[in-house]
């Protein structure tokens, strides 16, 4: 018993502060990408080709002299350095910015330096679902990486529970799903399995490129490509990343019900 | 018998050999051909068909002798549609999971399989029946499937899964207990099948990179090193020592983060918090050290087939080596009050025991088969790179329980962590990275790789053009589930979390 209060002592207080303070990231760590189109050269199309997971396209626009415009789908964004490492004009570039998280799957879409962040749900759930949230967490066609920085949260790090934000073994116990994974075609009843037994009003989250767009097994036979075109669920919340960091994630989590200041 | 045996092409990994050099062996004697061998000390690494360009499917098995840090390949053709061969597993069931995939891929039937079922529920490459019937996409989904009953009095069946109560991967456990006691426990796997291995494949070299690194997300640096490994030794090109280094330190920090999470998981499991609290934590300490090298807290975008992608600079290498020494003190104080409370023990030892004789029958690799006494280490055994030089011990244990793997891992997060606080202080110098260039052609070579969970295995071909044809990816997984499932046998249910946890196995490294 002494050795367990000693430890405890030697161990003290691990809790961030956040949302008043933001933890220190790493360095080399990669959040929002920015695209500066000015800089982007026309005729030049290297980090389309090079990205592995067709993120970057270059589409026709009509703004003043610019005639074309270079956009990033951080949906299918594996927050590689491909695009960064080959772009002779370095347009392209990443931030520290752990914001992520968009209500609509469009939002994911970036041709600057902003981002439309998630909008909380609208009052009538809210009012029902009051301060608290309750998800079950599927994994669908996953790498067990979203996963397990989901389950971070738990740890005294994150303390996930002084927000009312819980996991519950049950779907019927849950306000929503928070799904990670391609949507592996093996999975795919269980998913719709599990949402059905989610009593109504109910919410999914898309947590992981793969979830989103399919990611790195974006095309495969296997998979349906994650949630992102609404056929398979609906979805209230994307967060991409691949993994997303555990920031991001409760940054996402924490905007869905209205606990974090909006921008 | 040795004037027939030397028809094995023996090789290490990370050096191509041409693929005309395989033996092939007549497909009635490739069994007793590759059992024999297990007499002098080989094990089954990995078990494959491959499709020729002539359609017919040559099966290849990679034997390792880890004794003599060898690797030995021989092969054997099957022509027609629906080919059979005898199969190895009625001598050695350490094939079974390997010879249920090539029977649900190709259509072949491995005779005498004491138990061909399923594995991962796909469709056979060419549309043919697999041995238990046609695919049917409408009806054919994990779990469907008749499982193996007891019946009589008092006896009743559990079913788990395929969603679990945790933020914890799917797959589908079904328990024939008498009581509380576990007679039999059958995993119903294939959930995450995302047809990864075709995707090795893909024209977008990143694209193949990233699906390596996310066989199994959470090994990811073990399964990057082994596929660039096997890719370099197509390419005839090794790396460098610095960047040899580098890959080991991002190796060793993966172990430290997924045994330090599983001691925590161990603790949580029996109710123990004040561990589980405390490595939860630590656990993703380890992962930051990760992200201080290359920006991911699992290491993605770090190794490609060449070298690595981020450097570590005198500077990073100091920092990461000062916060080690802090982890270190924190890390061992709470292992050691976790391995010296008297009712943590209680409930460890003798729980979930394998024996010596059955992990070596079934092929257990890993934390896993160094608990029941296996000395089986690809980092000692088959050492490649910098691990030649830099030298960890082998830990081993005898009573091949929860203890048993529980105390493998608390070992090797020793000495792991002292094998980092050495290297930072002296990285070699050279280059990190040099783009392969030309792949030999109608090549193969190997990569093996010591993951914290076991030994992961790729195994790369190259075709006349000199562009990788085929990559045969193993999770040590596909060797260890069935460890599992033994060890539950005769234990109490009550008991199934902390047998599973000291396992730790990976469902998407397995269904691939």
């Amino acid at each position: 018993m002494l050795k367990i209060l000693q430890t405890r002592l030697h161990q003290g207080h691990r809790t961030t502060k956040f949302p008043l303070e933001i933890p220190a990231l790493p360095e080399r760590f990669r959040g929002r990408p920015t695209i500066d189109q000015a800089k982007c050269s026309p005729q030049c199309q290297q980090c389309v080709d090079a990205c592995p997971t067709s993120a970057l396209s270059i589409v026709p626009v009509e703004n003043g002299a610019t005639k074309r415009e270079l956009r990033l789908d951080l949906g299918k964004c594996v927050f590689c350095t491909e695009c960064v490492d080959i772009c002779p004009t370095g347009a392209i570039a990443y931030t520290k910015d752990h914001r992520l998280a968009t209500s609509t799957r469009e939002d994911l879409i970036l041709s600057g330096d902003q981002l439309k962040l998630a909008e909380g749900l609208g009052q009538q759930i809210t009012s029902r679902l009051g301060r608290a949230l309750r998800l079950r967490e599927v994994a669908a066609g996953s790498c067990n990486a979203c996963d397990l920085d989901t389950n971070v949260l738990n740890t005294v790090g994150w303390d996930l529970s002084r927000f009312g934000i819980a996991f519950v073994a049950s779907p019927r116990h849950a306000d929503g799903l928070l799904v990670t994974g391609a949507i592996s075609e093996n999975m795919r009843y269980a998913v719709r399995d599990a949402y059905d037994a989610v009593p109504a009003p109910k919410i999914v989250i898309a947590l992981g490129a793969c979830a989103i767009s399919g990611g790195p097994y974006a095309g495969s036979p296997a998979t349906h490509n994650g949630l992102g075109d609404g056929s398979i669920l609906p979805v209230d919340l994307f967060i991409p990343g691949c993994p997303p960091h555990p920031l991001t994630i409760l940054d996402g989590l924490l905007r869905l019900i209205h606990r974090i200041p909006k921008g | 018998m040795s004037e027939q045996l030397p028809r094995w092409l023996y090789l290490r990994q990370g050096v191509a050999v041409d693929e005309a050099a395989v033996p092939t062996i007549a497909s009635e004697e490739f069994a007793a051909h590759v059992v024999a061998m297990r007499g002098r000390g080989g094990r089954i690494s990995s078990l494959f068909a491959r499709r020729l360009a002539t359609d017919a499917l040559r099966v290849y098995c990679l034997l390792a002798f880890d004794a003599d840090s060898t690797l030995a390949i021989c092969a054997t053709d099957l022509a027609g549609a629906n080919p059979s061969y005898p199969s190895i597993t009625a001598h050695w069931p350490a094939a079974q999971a390997f010879e249920r995939a090539i029977a649900e891929s190709y259509g072949v039937t491995p005779l005498h399989h004491p138990w061909l079922k399923p594995l991962r529920y796909v469709a056979t490459d060419n549309g043919t029946p697999a041995p238990w019937g046609k695919f049917d996409p409408a009806k054919t989904i994990p779990g469907d499937y008749p499982f193996y009953r007891v019946e009589g009095e008092e006896v009743h069946e559990v079913a788990v899964g395929p969603i679990h109560a945790g933020v914890i991967e799917p797959g589908h456990f079904r328990f024939q207990c008498h009581g509380e006691d576990v007679l039999h426990l059958e995993i119903v796997l294939g959930y995450q099948h995302r047809g990864a291995q075709a995707l090795l494949l893909h024209p977008n070299a990143t694209r193949s990179a990233l699906v390596a690194e996310t066989i199994a997300g959470d090994a990811t640096i073990g399964h990057a090193m082994a596929y660039c490994v096997a890719l370099e030794g197509l390419g005839g090109v090794s790396v460098g020592m610095r960047a040899s280094a580098i890959r080991a330190i991002a190796l060793e920090l993966e172990r430290l983060a997924n045994h330090v999470g599983d001691l925590g998981a161990l603790g949580l499991d029996i109710g123990f918090l004040p561990t589980s609290a405390y490595l939860g934590r630590l656990r993703g300490d380890f992962l930051n050290l990760t992200a201080e090298i290359c920006g991911s807290r699992f290491g993605r975008n770090l190794l490609r087939p060449g070298g690595v992608k981020f450097d570590i600079d005198t500077a990073l290498a100091e920092k990461i080596r000062t916060k080690l020494e802090g982890l270190q003190k924190e890390t061992l104080e709470v292992l050691d009050l976790m391995f010296s409370t008297p009712s943590v023990l209680a409930r460890f030892e003798g729980t979930g025991a394998l024996t010596r004789e059955t992990a070596e029958e079934i092929g257990l690799v890993g934390p896993a088969g160094r608990a029941c006494g296996c000395p089986r280490d690809a980092r000692s055994n088959h050492p490649h790179g910098i691990y030649q030089f830099n030298q960890l011990p082998l830990a081993t244990e005898t009573t091949g329980d929860v203890s048993a793997r529980a105390v493998v891992r608390w070992l090797e997060v020793q000495r792991s962590l002292e094998f980092l606080l050495d290297i930072l202080t002296r990285l070699p110098e050279g280059k990190t990275f040099a783009p392969l260039t030309a792949l030999k052609s109608n090549a193969l070579a190997i990569g093996l790789t010591e993951t914290w969970r076991g030994e992961a295995t790729y195994v790369a071909f190259s075709d006349a053009a000199g562009k990788v044809s085929f990559v045969q990816p193993k999770d040590p997984s596909m060797h260890n589930w069935y460890g599992l499932a033994l060890a539950l046998r005769n234990v109490a249910i009550s008991d199934f979390p902390i047998c599973n946890k000291s396992f730790s196995l990976s469902y998407c490294g397995h269904d691939l």
